[in-house]
């Protein structure tokens, strides 16, 4: 299938031993200057990159405390040396988070520190030269900013941080990386990740409208625009038409017309992605999110909503009321933003659905805690309540579910690997042998108690997945939404 | 006075003043600088008070890293600790009279050098012997833990093997205090575990030995779960204006 090696799936989880520049080779095409220019970013690599890049970094560090604070308070301690996945599922020990930051960290000591600007060798400090900067491009290509390492390490430094500070860097001295650069432009331009137009948009949820006829035999609709309803639904674009996302998105509809709940999409802000966190640039962060608020202030909804996305639901969880807010315009008695779990959980709760498990019962599942979901934000009002209530919603629409290990869900959870902007066919190496460890865990479960559906909550995981699984002799087709079980399992025509 | 007197009193002023003045430098950079979006590590506290929760533990039993990693978790808490009590025990060298708790710590403080030295020795040996923290560990890194292990060492030897004059210290130390110059022993071990101690001093603001006040301005660890409740803003994200709404 391709010019590597899938790694094995063993029995127990065995940390390997460092074999030097195994990935160096890897790198993600870079930006071209269309790419480039719609996010206010040099088109190619500008002459006096060095001084840019160095400037930049100390910019950066002025405004980001949690940067200042994990360049400087790192012990080189090692705990986090055996807790990214990369590093997990391909031996290079740059991947290993510390070593990782520790690429951009030497260029900070050497132009930001004392002991770095008089003994560059004793503290590992270096000059930002050529070769510094090609690594940074291949290894900062190798972080799926998941923050497993942020978990366990005891400042709770996280590489996330500092791999979005570096592409930052990078993007300001003319080297994007084309695969997220390219679809924030396509959002800045159409609105969408896909480039999808208001028509096109129309006449794909008609065939969803359709589909769902035809299958049920009730009118189910997914609106567009509709001015007044009381719910905005913001979803990934991957919803409107990939496999296995859709039927997410038929789950959702289904939600909300058996609750009876007027909602409504926005051609406006057709995208519940924003891949600018993955490149760290905050303008473009907050340029891609203001669309939310200007269509729910236009179709002048009294909630929000938000789809199966995990880098998405951060977004919108944590940052949304810093960048879009006060959200003074709508009903404070719902949280704002609210995760369709949490709103789907809330109507199961109620009784306001009626669902069948028994639809499901050719389904074993098992779930996958998509990292941004349950290392950078939470659901409900309990810590923690992002990993119980998926966990809940899927437990009310299948009788038989299975967790994977302990050391490979909620906190603990193994990234898919191809999140944070890496999920883009010319990285396919470091996706597969990403994915490692969570196939390992994955397999357990398979072999112990026959799963053959694995749900998650995140667009990136779904696609990252379905290309994956057949690389560890899984089909494609086992990965699912967790709403695409809600879908199934629910009784339509039972409380109209 | 001693030329000797001389130079390690002034050693230990300067390296007093480059210990308080760089950590209160250093802790005000911290402060100073803004954390402009909410970036908890979750799960977490959703009120102040459980987040100092999580920092006590963090700071008192290492939470994070003992769901880490066993080994380093104990040599870790082995060798804080130890430091701990050994520091406190220090006090007695400068205070007069010595106060009560320290001279109930005394006990204790007297075998928690080996201790450290134990702990250090442990958190040493990963550098070597495992491949991963070998690789990430700079000449920095083993320098560092070479400092502590000969600091412990020669403050052993003082205690258990060539006495030094611990009066005529204390006096030298709590004439600093006083600014009057009082005579240093001229003992070399003496002399070497102090020069020790003030170059660790001197290097602390400048090193990662900042983990220790850096750790309080985490802000994976120190942030309040609770941006939907409360609109978090500051640095950039303060200037940021919204139209619309009410
Ligand atoms: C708030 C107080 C402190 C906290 C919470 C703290 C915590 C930690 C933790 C969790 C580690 C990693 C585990 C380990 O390697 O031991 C560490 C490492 C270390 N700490 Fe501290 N520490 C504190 C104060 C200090 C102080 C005052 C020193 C002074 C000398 C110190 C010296 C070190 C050294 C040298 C290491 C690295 C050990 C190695 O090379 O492996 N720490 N600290
Ligand atoms: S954030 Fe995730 S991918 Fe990046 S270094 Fe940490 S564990 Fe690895
Ligand atoms: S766990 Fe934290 S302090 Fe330890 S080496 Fe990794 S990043 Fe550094």
């Amino acid at each position: 299938m391709a010019n590597f090696e899938t790694p094995a799936l063993r029995e127990y989880p065995i940390i390997p031993l460092i074999q030097a520049e195994t990935m160096a080779h890897s790198k993600p095409y870079v930006a071209k200057p269309e790419h480039q220019k719609p996010l206010g970013f040099p088109g190619t690599l500008v002459d006096n990159w060095e001084s840019v890049a160095v400037k930049k970094l100390g910019e950066l560090v002025e405004e980001s405390r949690a940067l200042r604070v994990f360049l400087d308070t790192c012990v080189k301690c090692g705990s986090c040396t055996d807790k990214c996945h990369y590093y997990l599922g391909t031996s290079d020990p740059k991947n290993m988070p510390v070593a990782r930051q520790d690429l951009l960290r030497s260029v900070y000591r050497r132009y930001y520190t004392l002991s770095g600007k008089l003994f560059p060798k004793l503290v590992g400090a270096r000059d930002m030269t050529k070769d510094v900067l090609d690594e940074w491009y291949s290894y900062f290509h190798q972080c799926s900013q998941c923050r497993r390492c942020s978990v366990f390490c005891p400042y709770g430094i996280d590489t996330a941080e500092v791999s979005m500070a570096a592409r930052d860097i990078m993007d300001a001295v003319g080297l994007g990386q084309k695969y997220s650069n390219e679809i924030i432009a396509k959002v800045h331009t159409i609105g969408n990740n896909l480039g999808l137009p208001q028509p096109a948009l129309r006449n794909t949820l008609d065939g969803l409208e359709e589909d769902v006829k035809d299958e049920t035999g009730v009118d189910v609709k997914f609106p567009l625009d509709e001015k007044g309803a009381e719910v905005l639904l913001i979803t990934p674009s991957a919803d409107f038409f990939a496999e296995p996302h859709i039927d997410g998105l038929i789950g959702y509809a289904k939600v909300f017309h058996q609750a009876g709940i007027s909602w409504t999409m926005s051609s406006h802000a057709s995208e519940a992605a924003n891949f600018s966190m993955f490149i760290g640039s905050h303008e473009n962060l907050h340029k891609v999110a203001i669309r939310i608020r200007e269509a729910a202030l236009d179709l002048g909804v009294k909630r929000i909503v938000v789809g199966e996305c995990g880098h998405a639901w951060r977004v919108a969880y944590a940052f949304w009321n810093t960048l879009i807010g006060p959200f003074d315009f709508l009903d404070r008695n719902y949280p704002i933003p609210q995760h369709i779990c949490e709103f789907t959980y809330d109507l199961i709760q109620r009784g306001a659905l009626t669902l069948d498990k028994s639809a499901n019962d050719d389904k074993i599942v098992t779930y996958h805690d998509s990292c941004n979901v349950a290392r950078a934000t939470r659901m409900g009002s309990m810590p923690g309540g992002q990993f119980v209530i998926p966990r809940a919603v899927i437990k009310a629409v299948v009788n038989k579910f299975h967790d994977m290990e302990p050391g490979s869900i909620h906190e603990s959870t193994f990234c898919c690997g191809g999140g944070g902007g890496l999920l883009t066919d010319d990285l396919m190496e470091i996706r597969v042998k990403g994915a490692q460890p969570r196939m390992q865990a994955l397999k357990h479960v398979v072999d112990d108690h026959g799963v053959n559906y694995l749900a998650a909550i995140c667009a990136i995981c779904k696609t990252q997945f379905a290309k994956v699984l057949p690389y560890y002799q899984y089909p494609m087709d086992m990965i699912g939404s967790v709403h695409g079980l809600v879908s199934k399992a629910i009784q339509l025509g039972t409380k109209e | 006075m001693s030329a000797l007197t001389i130079t390690y009193a002034v050693l230990f002023y300067v390296a007093t003043a480059v210990l308080v003045g760089g950590v209160a430098y250093k802790v005000y950079v911290y402060a100073s600088t803004p954390a402009p979006l909410k970036i908890p590590t979750t799960p977490a506290p959703t009120t102040r008070l459980g987040v100092a929760g999580r920092m006590l533990r963090e700071v008192t039993v290492f939470e994070s890293l003992f769901k880490s990693n066993k080994w380093i978790w104990l040599f870790g808490i082995l060798f804080h600790f130890a430091l701990l009590l050994v520091l406190l025990q220090h006090l007695r060298y400068f205070t007069q009279p010595v106060w009560g708790w320290v001279v109930l710590e005394q006990p204790f403080g007297i075998y928690a050098g080996f201790i450290m030295v134990a702990g250090l020795l442990g958190l040493w040996a990963r550098r070597f012997l495992v491949d991963r923290v070998r690789y990430i560990s700079s000449l920095s890194d083993h320098l560092m833990l070479a400092l502590l292990v000969a600091i412990a060492f020669s403050g052993l030897a003082m205690k258990f093997v060539i006495h030094t004059d611990i009066i005529s210290l204390k006096q030298f130390f709590l004439g600093l205090l006083a600014f009057q110059l009082q005579p240093l022993p001229a003992d070399p071990i003496l002399l070497v575990h102090l020069a020790l101690v003030a170059t660790l001093m001197i290097v602390f603001p400048m090193s990662k030995l900042l983990h220790a006040p850096g750790v309080f301005f985490s802000p994976t660890r120190n942030q309040v779960d609770n941006p939907r409740e409360h609109r978090h803003v500051a640095g950039w994200s303060a200037s940021i204006n919204n139209p619309g709404g009410r």
